[in-house]
């Protein structure tokens, strides 16, 4: 598997570490307990497209934005986490 | 057809022409009082302990592919009940008298060999953990020895003791841990459910589950429509996809683990060692080859194969461990599904829907919980009630605070 990286280029997985599901929103700190219980446990675990956080660790040390296919590991896009998040606000 | 020596010296006489189907291939009947969904191990022994242990005989057991092409068939086979929390021990132990009396149980030879699963450990504080874990095994009503260098040199070859960075201080040992055949334990449980009376129907994958007034009635399937009074989930790495058909959402996430073996070999390790300054695992089949794993790829999948980065770094374990590793070559390979949960540890319990039952969140951990996991789901499918064993095993533990973490990971999948 390859990231390509948006500062970097095309780079092998290992110079990247995986945070994981990059679709939570963080609740506000007053949300209730419900709220923060599905922020921090609950996960859709698609088998398919999945939107996931890894940082370029051994690299630049950008937070990207990774879709990718669980079932096929192919990568559909790589976008940098704050435009990425800047995209879906 | 009940196994024994004088059956096989009969059959061998009449050129083994005799040998029945061990279980039979039935049609779907329109309903069941309990269809189970996954002929893995788990489910598999749950049908078993349905009929066993509570007369439930009117049941199904739904298995999209062929029974053993799951990760029943891509585990390492190991087999222990080295656990340190209240929640977990006496579920793990519980499981080890299970597969202690199996063989006899189901008339069928599983190959239990409990050769002692030994862990290594490389300084001061990790020997005080695993005294600590010898400790909470042996209070449990467990078994735990403390090796030191000397014991353990004489038990395992080729162990590099004096490594530089991870020098081997000694380890902790279960005795009555081991192996047993991961084929031969479904193929096993397959035909004792099936002899009292459970229909295991492969090549049915389930593509919904019905829900009427808040309580399930039945799945569909590729084969049509099955009513069901109670349904249970046993899917292993695919189990947020099957309970996604019941409109739920689980603490889960699929990840990838590999496992690997070597070319055979004239007998060399005959134990299952395990590495303490890495994840890494060895023990060596019936057949000669080295059966050997290590940690998670660590990315969401469900592709059922790995990537090289961590190919080299389970090698790069193994040869810290046992460098005459490095002369031989690697035979197969391959990867599985696994549901890791956000603690570590399995869910066995009710759902939020009536008569649909779960279990789920094995990590990489499930094949040495098959017996276990499959008793205390016919448990609480049967009574609708969790047994004490799985009591602590439940789907709002994360909402209630009462998570059983043992490695302490925090809520991150890819770290238990």
């Amino acid at each position: 598997m390859r990231i390509h990286c948006p500062c970097c280029g095309a780079r092998p997985v290992d110079e990247f570490t995986y945070l994981g599901d990059a679709t939570p929103q963080r609740p506000a700190a007053d949300a209730g307990l419900s709220a923060w219980h599905d922020y921090v446990y609950q996960r859709d675990n698609p088998r398919g497209p999945h939107h996931e956080y890894w940082q370029h660790a051994g690299g630049c040390r950008a937070w990207l934005v990774v879709h990718r296919d669980t079932a096929t590991h192919e990568i559909l896009e790589v976008t940098a986490a704050r435009e990425w998040r800047a995209r879906q606000a | 057809m009940k196994y024994s020596l004088a059956k096989l010296v009969a059959q061998t006489l009449g050129g083994h022409r005799g040998w029945t189907r061990a279980w039979r291939d039935p049609e779907p009947k329109p309903h069941y009082d309990v269809v189970i969904i996954g002929g893995g191990g788990h489910g598999l022994a749950t049908a078993f302990y349905l009929a066993r242990v509570h007369g439930v005989r009117n049941v199904a057991v739904l298995e999209k592919g062929y029974i053993g092409g799951g990760n029943a068939g891509r585990n390492t086979t190991i087999v222990r009940s080295n656990y340190l929390l209240e929640g977990n021990e006496p579920f793990y132990e519980f499981s080890l008298k299970l597969w202690e009396g199996l063989e006899r149980e189901l008339n069928f030879n599983v190959m239990m060999s409990q050769r002692g699963v030994i862990n290594l450990f490389h300084s001061d504080a990790q020997r005080d953990a695993f005294v600590r874990r010898g400790n909470a095994m042996l209070m449990h009503g467990a078994d735990a020895v403390l090796l030191d260098r000397e014991q353990l040199r004489a038990m395992v070859p080729g162990i590099d003791f004096d490594n530089a960075r991870f020098p081997v201080r000694g380890a902790l040992m279960q005795p009555r841990g081991g192996t047993a055949r991961h084929d031969a334990v479904v193929w096993g449980y397959a035909r004792g459910a099936d002899a009292r009376g459970v229909d295991i129907i492969q090549n049915c994958e389930v593509t919904g589950i019905r829900v009427e007034d808040g309580a399930v009635t039945g799945v569909d399937t590729g084969r049509g429509f099955i009513g069901a009074g109670k349904v249970g989930m046993a899917v292993a790495g695919h189990s947020s996809r099957v309970a996604a058909m019941a409109g739920l959402r689980l603490p889960v996430e699929s990840h990838l683990l590999q496992a690997f073996v070597t070319e055979g070999l004239k007998p060399l390790v005959d134990r299952v060692v395990t590495f303490g300054a890495g994840h890494f695992y060895i023990s060596q089949s019936d057949k000669g080859g080295l059966v050997l794993g290590g940690d998670l790829d660590g990315y969401n999948s469900y592709a059922q194969r790995g990537n090289l980065p961590m190919v080299e770094h389970v090698m790069e374990c193994g040869m810290a461990m046992m460098p005459m590793l490095g002369r031989l070559r690697i035979l197969r390979h391959w990867g599985g599904v696994m549901d890791m949960s956000m603690d570590g540890s399995p869910i066995i319990d009710k759902t939020p829907v009536r008569n649909l039952f779960l279990n789920t969140g094995w990590c990489y951990g499930g094949f040495k919980a098959t017996p276990a996991s499959g008793w205390c789901f016919a448990h609480t499918i049967a009574r609708g009630e969790p047994h004490a064993l799985n009591a602590a095993y439940r789907l709002d533990r994360f909402l209630s605070g009462r998570v059983i973490d043992e490695r302490g990971g925090g809520p991150r999948p890819n770290v238990h």
